[in-house]
């Protein structure tokens, strides 16, 4: 098992140097000019110094190495000094965003307590409708409670955030009047009425995401316990005289779980790129919005970091999702 | 003895089969007859309804749904109907023909992979690659920075739809890659594949005449779902205001227009809506329906 964490750990390093070069030769490309709103009476030799001073003017391979040697080495340091007091990157040259002239990762963990808890909840919560749905389904295969189930899992895979959340802001935000349709940041929970104001502006939010994560996992789930329902030792299970809440809850569900655990965690890095769509349905501003905001100000720097950042998830859940199949099933141990 | 053996029916295709399958699920064939009505009706309602939809009609703005104007008119007095009907044929373009070039593409890598046994370990690495890109990020960051060449290249309105479909087909060509891919190996070991070796067959007629119609059914499957989200993510992007144009209307585009003026007018925002969820919604059936169809362990019982 150790071997194969291992080997899993050093396949995720090309893999992620690989997409810090895709995203760093995508972006080199970009036709916006940083140095464009700089007004023309600035001479051009000071113009070129800037660019200089900006890093623009080195040939590509060695901008890339810098940017690398920043992201993997600087901004880790940066993280560690923070949790410690030590000072290894003073002095340093961090990620400098083109927009407000300061660190990236700053502002992104500045957004990213909103994104992780709209988000984060909304998933937790759509896993834990999900797997009771998911069970029941599967067990009164075909009952009018798994064609109800099949058909709103169904619709809530076709509709796309950008309307369900729409819509919800229509019925429940304009129509009723119970919840706020822009999510307030700024908002300090400090008190019981501050609270309730936090939880009736996360409903709409939470909602939109979780139906969508209801809807695959429940699937899944499904599946995974119909697979599992007709298979030889549930029969002796039943045989040998088990109750039948211990045999689907202890023993049908402990190996349906195995597969679900792994779309669980296979699924968190792409509910964080969902949350970019809900995050501008709600003005969360979250990490997606800043996202938005940098693509269309041009400001490559902190396009690339969350770009990266979004890879790191993937390959990091991805890693998570292999480890755990290897953890919870040991059929399939490579070593 | 003898003349009792004779056949007693003609033989039929296996496509028969499939299409005797798909008949007996009923959302199924909702959902295709669903998808062919829009198809039909985005591709030949401009003919029946002739209401121009970019006309500008300032007196007439803000309508809500009358005989004139079944679903009313926007704030420029635009007919919503007519938009409607052009925005969708849009949003269906870009569908099928992003479906189509990322089915291309992941046939393509799969069979390869699949049949080719040296290249099979460094394109399922560039799969495996491609799957842990971000998409979404990416696909944001590249229309950004393509836009405006491509712009200036094919016109603002083909230029846009040739970049939105090449790189909706780029990013989505990995399932149906692996998926293809698996198929191709497990039908190397058939025996109808070794005889057809031992009378000479050629690798590039052994692909075409004997192993793609064999990974048909997984290729149509990943079809319907690649038509899903490539509408999908065509009204995402222009949701985000990096998709079309705005006097080009696509369902996406006209949901993000209606957003606005949701507070006022609420059915606004349900007539693009409910388009882009109902042809998904109806492709996803139809895809279920396909899957189960296609299989022979579930045909005929």
């Amino acid at each position: 098992m150790l071997t194969f964490t291992i080997r899993r750990l050093i396949l995720a390093v090309p893999t992620l140097l690989f997409i810090s070069l895709v995203i760093f030769l995508l972006l080199q490309l970009a036709p916006g000019d940083p140095m464009a709103q700089v007004p023309l009476t600035v001479p051009p030799e000071v113009k070129e110094r800037m660019r200089e001073a900006l890093g623009l003017g080195q040939p590509i391979h060695i901008q890339y190495i810098k940017w690398l040697r920043q992201l993997f080495i600087i901004e880790p340091q940066v993280l560690f000094d923070h949790f410690f007091g030590t000072g290894f990157a003073e002095g340093k040259l961090r990620v400098i965003s083109w927009q407000w002239r300061g660190p990236v990762m700053d502002v992104v963990v500045q957004r990213l307590p909103q994104t992780l808890l709209v988000v984060g909840l909304a998933y937790v919560v759509g896993v834990l409708i999900a797997i009771p749905i998911g069970i029941y389904s599967a067990y009164k295969q075909y009952s009018f409670f798994d064609q109800a189930g099949t058909f709103i899992s169904m619709v809530g895979y076709s509709v796309p955030p950008f309307f369900s959340g729409v819509v919800v802001i229509v019925i429940f935000a304009v129509g009723l009047g119970w919840f706020p349709s822009i999510y307030d940041t700024t908002l300090v929970v400090n008190s019981w009425d501050t609270f309730i104001i936090q939880l009736k502006q996360m409903v709409m939010p939470v909602m939109v995401l979780a139906l969508q994560t209801t809807a695959q996992i429940s699937r899944f789930m499904r599946a995974s316990m119909l697979d599992n329902l007709n298979q030889d030792y549930v029969r002796t299970a039943r045989a040998k005289g088990l109750t039948e809440k211990t045999v689907v809850l202890a023993h049908v569900l402990r190996n349906s779980m195995i597969p679900v655990v792994t779309v669980i965690a296979l699924g968190v890095p792409g509910i964080f790129g969902g949350a970019i769509i809900t995050e501008q349905v709600f003005k969360v501003n979250g990490i997606g919005q800043l996202l938005i905001t940098a693509i269309q100000a041009n400001d490559l720097p902190t396009v690339q970091t969350i770009t990266f950042l979004f890879a790191v998830l993937i390959v990091l859940f991805n890693l998570i999702a292999d480890i755990l199949y290897g953890v919870l099933d040991p059929r399939i141990r490579y070593d | 003895m003898t003349d009792t053996s004779q056949p007693t029916k003609a033989p039929r295709s296996q496509w028969w089969d499939v299409w005797d399958q798909f008949k007996t699920h009923k959302g199924a064939v909702i959902g295709a007859t669903f998808f062919l009505f829009v198809v039909l009706a985005v591709t030949f309602g401009q003919y029946l309804w002739t209401i121009d939809a970019t006309y500008l009609d300032i007196r007439a703005r803000n309508q809500g749904p009358n005989w004139g104007h079944p679903f009313g008119t926007d704030q420029m007095g635009r007919d919503l109907f007519a938009q409607m009907l052009q925005g969708g044929r849009t949003s269906i373009a870009v569908g099928l023909s992003a479906m189509i070039l990322s089915l291309v593409l992941g046939t393509f890598v799969g069979v390869v992979a699949g049949y080719f046994k040296k290249l099979d370990g460094i394109l399922m690495r560039l799969t495996d690659l491609f799957l842990a890109l971000p998409l979404l990020p990416l696909l944001l960051v590249i229309i950004m920075l393509f836009r405006d060449p491509l712009r200036n290249a094919f016109g603002p309105e083909t230029g846009i739809f040739i970049l939105i479909v090449s790189v909706i087909g780029i990013t989505s060509w990995m399932p149906t890659a692996r998926i293809v891919r698996g198929d191709v190996l497990a039908l190397k070991e058939r025996e109808f594949v070794l005889s057809a070796r031992s009378i000479g067959t050629g690798p590039r007629h052994m692909i075409f005449r004997h192993i793609l119609p064999n990974v048909m059914s997984p290729i149509m499957v990943s079809a319907t779902l690649g038509i899903a989200n490539a509408i999908i993510t065509e009204s995402a992007l222009s949701f985000l205001g990096l998709g079309f144009p705005s006097d080009f209307p696509t369902w996406g585009r006209l949901l993000n227009d209606s957003v606005v003026y949701m507070q006022q007018y609420p059915e606004r925002v349900m007539w693009p809506g409910m388009a882009i969820s109902l042809t998904v919604l109806a492709v996803n059936y139809m895809g279920d329906g396909l899957r189960d169809a296609l299989d022979p362990r579930i045909r005929g019982r």
